[in-house]
């Protein structure tokens, strides 16, 4: 009995080390820094002990702007990427002439460089001066709109673009996953819905949507956990000095915190980082709890 | 509801070869109001083609096909009103068994829109036709395959529809589910007096439960008529050796003299054929040792299976095509067999030649 265990850990052991070492460790680590005031990783050295950095934190603007920064740009994208995603996939799976060559243009942002995307939208909303205006403000003056300044203009306009942005960086995956899912589900249930004179809207939600649904919450709870990490997306539009423009994000925070102009703040950034897990943890929990009601199968 | 087949064509065109296949030609058929028929015939013969363009999920590409006196050649399946039971039963895994059956009635729009109550009704008594009313809460991933198939044939029956078609409709249950089933299958068929047509490659399933069968092979059909009667009378080689289990036994011969030889031995009288190398078929029951008949038929004995009233005497013949020969014979004649040569007495109606080449039967 006592072997048998034995060989069982020795064949956990490739797993647990390099979990232990990369992901318990570090998180465990982050833990306890964000407890350490005024920690210092050079010297190892740190004030005391209590919730000070959290305190810091949660009552910095600069967080407070990147934590409702954060929450508009998951608010908006996750349900506008993949509702429109899924309309996409849905009008892709319907079309059979040009079907693949379409999926290869929907998936190109995906393979794309994110900073080089971030520069063309640069281009397309840019501003500058009155006599090189971007393509979009070119469009709106042609409706009688006076241009704007999407870049370092009003708060509204800039969390706009960023939000297109990142709904444009993450929709050729969804796209790819929902249309592989809405090719697997089975043709027969289809006939069979035929047979019986199912109008196609109720085919859709009756038997499409129930099918995919696993698909469905897998792309939005992951969604929801990529849109709270957002920074590189807000870093390709507005640069690096996010603070200055309203427009950073928690991880950009936390990034600040660190290595930073303002940085060299390991325990402010470890608690803003420790914030950000739990607010992920309790929305994932809460759309695990919704799925179950939700989800068949 | 009567259903007429009118040359029936089906025919795949394939882009990668550039050459097409038939899938159905030339189907011409009537089937009388409140049969039950099955379309047989092996994998690939086009029964399931034609069951789809029955239900409409298929267009000919030429003749046509009526309900009754209605031409639904062109009417898209979902205005035929057929019923339709798949091979996997194509249960909505994330409905239960209720709602399964009902959906097909919450598609009713305008003055035939059904109420809550009426459609739970309706389900109810097609459910307890089918005998599943005690299930009909739970999930179709909860029910045995036999308890499945019931849901699906109430799904397909709920709507009243014209026709009831079944494709391969017992393929994925269990020996003694199977045989349990396909009764019921025919009782539900004869309480509801609706027509129905089922697919089958297995012969025995479909010649116990039809009125008449429609036997076919590379989308021809070869023979239509009551199972019986096709058995007893197989109009060639194909529909010989498709039906009967045990198989035929079929054996190279041929005709000389106004007689049936096999090998060295004249084993029937067939006046009237002239000389040509023919294929014998004997079905199993149609060998005797009871002395009754002329014993002709020298054979290997290989062994004797005895299994209660029947026995299988397996033997063997250079010039069988198969390997064995299997006799049933009845097990009072046990006593006629000794030695490693077995003589049978051969009943001519049970012993059929056909063309050695185009399979074509040889009356005699």
């Amino acid at each position: 009995m006592k072997f048998k265990n034995l060989k069982a850990w020795l064949y956990l052991l490739p797993a647990v080390l390099f979990l232990g070492v990369f992901m318990l460790y570090p998180l465990v680590d982050v833990i306890i820094y964000s407890f350490e005031e005024g920690y210092n990783s050079a010297s190892q050295t740190y004030f005391g002990v209590g919730g000070y950095n959290y305190q810091y934190v949660l009552n910095d603007p600069y967080f407070l702007q990147a934590l409702k920064n954060t929450f508009i740009l998951v608010l908006i994208t996750v349900p506008l990427s993949t509702a429109l995603s899924l309309v996409i996939s849905v009008a892709l799976s319907s079309i059979k002439r040009l079907r693949s060559w379409f999926q290869t243009l929907y998936f190109l942002p995906y393979v794309t460089n994110t900073l080089a995307v971030g520069l063309v939208f640069m281009i397309l909303f840019d501003q500058r001066s009155q006599d090189s205006i971007g393509l979009i403000n070119t469009l709106l003056s042609y409706v009688g709109v006076d241009p704007i300044d999407f870049i370092n203009g009003p708060y509204w306009a800039k969390m706009l673009v960023l939000s297109l942005y990142t709904v444009w960086i993450v929709m050729p995956f969804k796209i790819l996953i929902l249309t592989s899912s809405l090719a697997s589900v089975d043709e027969i249930y289809y006939n069979a819905a035929k047979v019986d004179g199912t109008p196609r809207w109720r085919v859709f939600t009756k038997i499409t949507l129930p099918m995919i649904s696993p698909t469905l919450f897998y792309l939005i709870i992951t969604g929801f956990i990529g849109a709270f990490k957002a920074y590189s997306d807000a870093v390709a539009l507005f640069g690096t000095n996010l603070n200055a423009n309203e427009m950073n994000t928690i991880v950009g925070y936390i990034y600040d915190m660190l290595y930073g102009d303002s940085g060299g703040f390991p325990s402010y950034a470890s608690a803003a980082a420790v914030i950000l897990f739990i607010v992920v943890l309790t929305i994932t929990v809460i759309n695990l709890l919704v799925s179950k009601k939700n989800v068949h199968y | 509801m009567k259903v007429t087949l009118k040359n029936l064509t089906k025919i795949f065109p394939n882009k990668k070869t550039k050459s097409e296949v038939i899938a159905v030609n030339n189907f011409d058929y009537v089937i009388e109001d409140g049969e039950l028929i099955g379309l047989l015939g092996p994998s690939g013969c086009g029964k399931s083609t034609t069951l789809n363009l029955l239900s409409g999920l298929l267009e000919p590409t030429s003749g046509s096909i009526f309900f009754g006196d209605d031409d639904v050649t062109m009417l898209p399946a979902e205005s035929r009103g057929v019923g339709l039971v798949f091979q996997n039963y194509a249960l909505y895994p994330h409905l239960t068994v209720l709602q399964n059956i009902t959906f097909p009635l919450e598609n009713r729009k305008g003055k035939d829109k059904l109420s809550k109550e009426q459609m739970v009704e309706m389900a109810t008594e097609v459910a307890r036709l089918v005998q599943i009313d005690g299930l009909l809460d739970r999930k179709p991933s909860e029910l045995s395959g036999g308890q499945q198939q019931r849901v699906a044939i109430a799904r397909a029956l709920v709507k009243k529809p014209r026709i009831l078609l079944l494709d391969e409709p017992l393929s994925n249950l269990d020996a003694r589910l199977r045989l349990q089933t396909r009764e019921e299958l025919r009782r539900i068929q004869r309480s509801t007096g609706i027509t129905t047509v089922f697919v089958t490659h297995d012969q025995e399933e479909a010649m116990s439960i039809s009125d008449k069968i429609v036997v076919m092979k590379d989308g021809v059909v070869h023979q239509t008529g009551a199972p019986q009667e096709v058995y007893d009378d197989p109009i060639n080689y194909f529909v010989a050796t498709f039906l009967g289990t045990p198989p035929i036994n079929c054996f190279d011969g041929c005709v000389k003299d106004g007689k049936i030889s096999i090998g060295d031995e004249a084993i029937m009288d067939c006046a009237g054929v002239s000389d040509r190398e023919v294929i014998v078929a004997i079905r199993p029951e149609g060998f005797s040792l009871d002395g009754d008949e002329k014993q002709v038929f020298t054979c290997e004995l290989s062994r004797v299976e005895v299994m209660g009233r029947d026995m299988s005497v397996v033997a063997m013949h250079e010039k069988c095509k198969s390997p064995l020969i299997r006799a049933i014979i009845d097990s009072d004649n046990l006593k006629n067999l000794n030695g490693d040569k077995v003589v049978f007495g051969l009943k001519p109606h049970k012993l059929f030649i056909f063309e050695k080449e185009s399979g074509e039967r040889i009356r005699f």
